[in-house]
Order: structure tokens, then C-alpha cells, then sequence
């Protein structure tokens, strides 16, 4: 049986399609995934991620341990800092995509739900003396407030002037007299915020959430906008394009690999790829025919297979159909046009640079 | 969500509308375009493509995901709606009316298997 999170009430009130998702009754969608999506990007919206991991990792050695367990450089996290990691095994190969925040008792982990159970045993079980890894995850919700209209919404309910607080970093912040931890996150490629506070506190700040933002066209949110909304800034997504057989360097996280700061699980293959260059790389594409691509679909190059589509949607933003997959790297050009296997006909799609959707800050 | 009365309805969701005793027009239900969420594509069939009732004959995508359209007749495809090339949201917008995915022709059609709008009532408070 899935769990529910603090805000279930509140989903099923509000007439959402509840999926099962990592363990917990989660809102697939309220009113439509268009109409979600477009309100992030126009307006506002807030999701609930209380299925989201937190780990506590304490001790005068965590930060050894971490930057031991990690591909990015932990050391280089001033408090009230919020850095994006990886843990990574032995090959190389991604066990999880995570957030740190340096907060003063120690390293406070956000990873993916479905991964908790797995990054809980993983880092308990490597773990220095002298450090405590804790796990937060059932008395921690977590809603995001993203969107253009983010700012002025969250600064009216939590009464906080937010404006200055930079992209991935963070504050403590009191709601109602409990401590909250807010930052300057978010998976939609907007200006937005992640609030993580006591369960008890999140119904109330879901509601008051929806109240004042309501002159600002706030809208709930469910997991499938969030999905078609980090797809379209070509975010990855664990599962999808991040696995236990891919590395960070295929996937073109590389900025994220830190081979300068010490030894780390997975830092010997990753320096061998390296050298070696990596045979596969993620690349996110468009299709230039009709048609629409799917995880576990085939890429080719006339008609040979070169690689496998991990993500592909119809994209909200631009009506185009698109996609991220992992191609043969000497099929991985911008501009190279690749051909997508779809019920046994191949489309045309165009390899292409950086995000599907260019936002103006 | 509505049923509209006069229609014969399948197992599997879809809408037949007896338009002569050789033709029939063929859609999903407005329960069956609910359950997908937006439409976003639809592959139509090729006109004289030969359908069997049971199998499926169309696919169409949701953001999130492709499905199968089962034929709820045995013929041969009369006629696609081609405005759902470029608008397949009609099919959430008008399951019944704009949003017809085929026409489908045959000397003999067997209804034997379809619902009525009753029928197919009882179905969904069940499914």
C-alpha cells in the first residue's frame, strides 16, 4: 500500500488523478498537463514533492565522507549553499542525482524518492567513524512555488523579503513559530522555491499558498507538467537519463565530476573514460516529421541503430515534438539528423544544442 | 461524463454511429479522452486500410503516454478526420461530434459485441 503525503486531502479535493509513484499517492494532474505546464511558465504553480528523500549526514568527518561518496566537490560549500551532486559506484555509473545544502549542523542530502531506501543503505554502509547518516524523509514535506510570479507569492505568505537570495542557495526561515528551510531551487527552469517544513505545517501552507496567489494565477501542479517542464529545459531525470549503467560524463554532467579534490567511489572509471572518451552522449533532439518519441524507442542513422530515446514528449512551449537520447558520439553533432523508430517507421529529428525552450531572465 | 444516447459504445471506449446501413463513424468516448489527458497526436489510418473489430487500427498520445485505439468494427476505412492532424485536441474538446477519428465501410456490419448508451452506462460504473 502507498503512503500518502500531508497534502492527499488536499489533492483528491481538488478532483487530481492520483498515480502511484515511488511508493506514495502522488498528483498525476488536476485540470491537464498543458494547461499546468503553460501556467509555470506564464505564471505560477505549486507542486507537492513531499515524496522527495532527506538525508542528514552529521559528524567532523561528513564532509570527507560526502566529497568520498560524490563526484562534486563538497568542500567547495559555503553555508547557506546549495550545490547539485551525484553519488556514483564503483564503474562510474549514476546511483543517484542529488542536492546538498551546507546547513550548519552538517550536509542536508534532498535525493529522488524512488532512490531513498538505495542512498540510505548506500551511504550508511560506507560511512566514516565519527559521522551519522539520518533520515529525514518521513518528517519532512516539501512544496515548490515556481514560476514568474514565484517571488512576490512566497514572499506574501511567508512575510520574508526573498528577493535577494541567489539562485541555489538557501535560508532557515520561522512559519508560524517552526524553523522551514527555504531555497532558491527548482525543476522547471523558472524562477522558483523549495520549501521544506514539518508535515503538520504543510496543509496550511498549501492553502495559504493557493489564497494569496490566487491574484497571481497560481495553479497546483502535478508530476506530469513537472516532467514535460524539465524535459523542455533538457534537465535529467533519474530513471530516464540517469542510471546505475550511465555515467555522469555520457549524461554531460562532466561540470559536476571533480577529479581535483581526492580520491572518490567511481573516480578511477570515470578518469579511464575520460581518456578515453566516452562512447555514448545524452543529446536532446527534435523531430521534423509527425510523430511523437518515447523512452526505450531506437535511434538510428540510416537505418543502423545508434542509441535509445530516454524521454520524449510533445512539448508544451513549442509544440514540437521532443526528446532526449543516448547516441553512438560520433552521431552526436548539433545539427545532425538521426532518425527515431516509431511503431516500425523512422522519423527524421534533428540533433540540437541546449535547451528546447530559451527562457528571458 | 457524457454518453451520448443513439450511439452503440465498445469495452474499449469507443463510439460507433450508424450513419447509413454501410457506413459507420467511429470516436473515443468522452470517459475514454478523461482517462488520457491531452490529446497531443493522433496516427491516422490510411483510407481503404482494412480494420478488424478488436484489433487496433489508430494510436493515439497523450503528454504522457501512447495508446492503442481498438476497432469496434470489422471494414474498410471510408474516411479519416484530417483536422486532427493539426488539432487532436479535438477529441477531448468534442469526443462525439468534432472530434471522429474514421468512417469505416462494410456490406454486412456485426454489432453483436457493441453496448448501448445504457448499456455502456452500467459499463463505466463498473470499469
Amino acid at each position: 500500500m502507498a503512503e500518502k503525503t500531508p497534502l492527499y486531502e488536499k489533492h483528491v479535493a481538488l478532483g487530481a488523478r492520483m498515480t502511484e509513484f515511488a511508493g506514495f499517492f502522488m498528483p498525476l494532474q488536476y485540470t491537464g498537463i498543458v494547461g499546468e505546464h503553460q501556467n509555470v511558465r506564464t505564471a505560477v504553480g505549486v507542486f507537492d514533492l513531499s515524496h522527495m528523500g532527506e538525508i542528514l549526514v552529521t559528524g567532523s568527518k561528513a564532509q570527507d565522507f560526502l566529497n568520498y561518496v560524490t563526484t562534486n566537490d563538497v568542500s567547495s560549500l559555503t553555508p547557506g549553499a546549495v550545490q547539485y551532486n551525484l553519488l556514483t559506484n564503483e564503474n562510474g555509473g549514476v546511483i543517484d542525482d542529488i542536492l546538498i545544502y551546507r546547513v550548519p549542523e552538517g550536509f542536508y542530502l534532498v535525493v529522488n524518492a524512488a532512490n531513498k531506501d538505495k542512498d540510505f543503505q548506500w551511504l550508511s554502509s560506507h560511512k566514516l567513524d565519527e559521522t551519522a547518516v539520518v533520515d529525514l524523509s518521513p518528517s519532512t514535506a516539501l512544496l515548490a512555488v515556481q514560476g514568474p510570479n514565484a517571488l512576490p507569492v512566497i514572499e506574501k505568505v511567508l512575510e520574508y523579503e526573498l528577493e535577494s537570495m541567489r539562485y541555489y542557495s538557501f535560508a532557515d526561515l520561522l512559519y508560524h513559530g517552526e524553523r522551514i528551510r527555504v531555497s532558491r531551487t527548482g525543476y522547471t527552469g523558472e524562477d522558483g522555491f523549495e520549501i521544506y517544513l514539518p508535515p503538520h505545517l504543510a496543509p496550511q501552507l498549501w492553502e495559504e499558498l493557493l489564497a494569496v496567489g490566487k491574484p497571481y494565477g497560481i495553479q497546483p501542479i502535478g508530476l506530469g507538467a513537472r516532467d514535460t517542464l524539465r524535459l523542455e529545459m533538457r534537465m535529467s531525470l533519474y530513471g530516464n537519463e540517469l542510471t546505475e549503467e550511465i555515467t555522469p560524463l555520457e549524461a554531460g554532467l562532466g561540470k559536476f565530476v571533480d577529479f581535483d579534490k581526492g580520491d572518490f567511489i567511481g573516480r578511477e572509471a570515470l578518469l579511464k573514460q575520460k581518456a578515453a572518451g566516452v562512447k555514448q552522449k545524452l543529446v536532446g533532439f527534435v523531430l521534423k516529421e509527425r510523430g511523437i518519441p518515447r523512452q526505450g524507442y531506437k535511434i538510428l542513422k540510416q537505418g543502423q541503430p545508434i542509441g535509445f530515446v530516454t524521454s520524449g514528449s510533445m512539448s508544451p512551449s513549442t509544440q514540437k515534438a521532443i526528446g532526449l537520447g543516448y547516441v553512438d558520439s560520433e552521431h552526436a553533432k548539433a545539427g545532425n539528423i538521426i532518425e527515431i523508430e516509431i511503431r516500425n517507421q523512422k522519423v527524421p529529428a534533428e540533433i540540437i544544442k541546449g535547451r528546447f525552450v530559451i527562457k528571458k531572465k | 461524463m457524457e454518453v451520448r444516447k443513439g450511439l452503440l459504445y465498445s469495452k474499449e471506449h469507443e463510439w460507433v454511429q450508424e450513419v447509413s446501413d454501410s457506413l459507420v463513424r467511429i470516436g473515443i468516448t468522452a470517459y475514454a479522452q478523461d482517462q488520457l489527458g491531452d490529446i497531443v497526436y493522433i496516427e491516422l489510418p490510411e483510407v481503404n486500410a482494412q480494420v478488424t473489430e478488436g484489433e487496433p487500427f489508430t494510436v493515439v498520445e497523450s503528454v504522457k503516454a501512447a495508446s492503442d485505439v481498438y476497432s469496434p468494427v470489422t471494414g474498410t476505412i471510408a474516411a479519416v478526420n484530417e483536422k486532427l492532424e493539426d488539432s487532436p485536441e479535438l477529441i477531448n474538446e468534442s469526443p462525439y461530434d468534432d472530434g471522429w477519428i474514421v468512417e469505416v465501410k462494410s456490406s454486412e456490419f456485426d454489432f453483436s459485441n457493441l453496448m448501448t448508451a445504457e448499456e455502456y452506462e452500467s459499463y463505466l460504473k463498473e470499469v
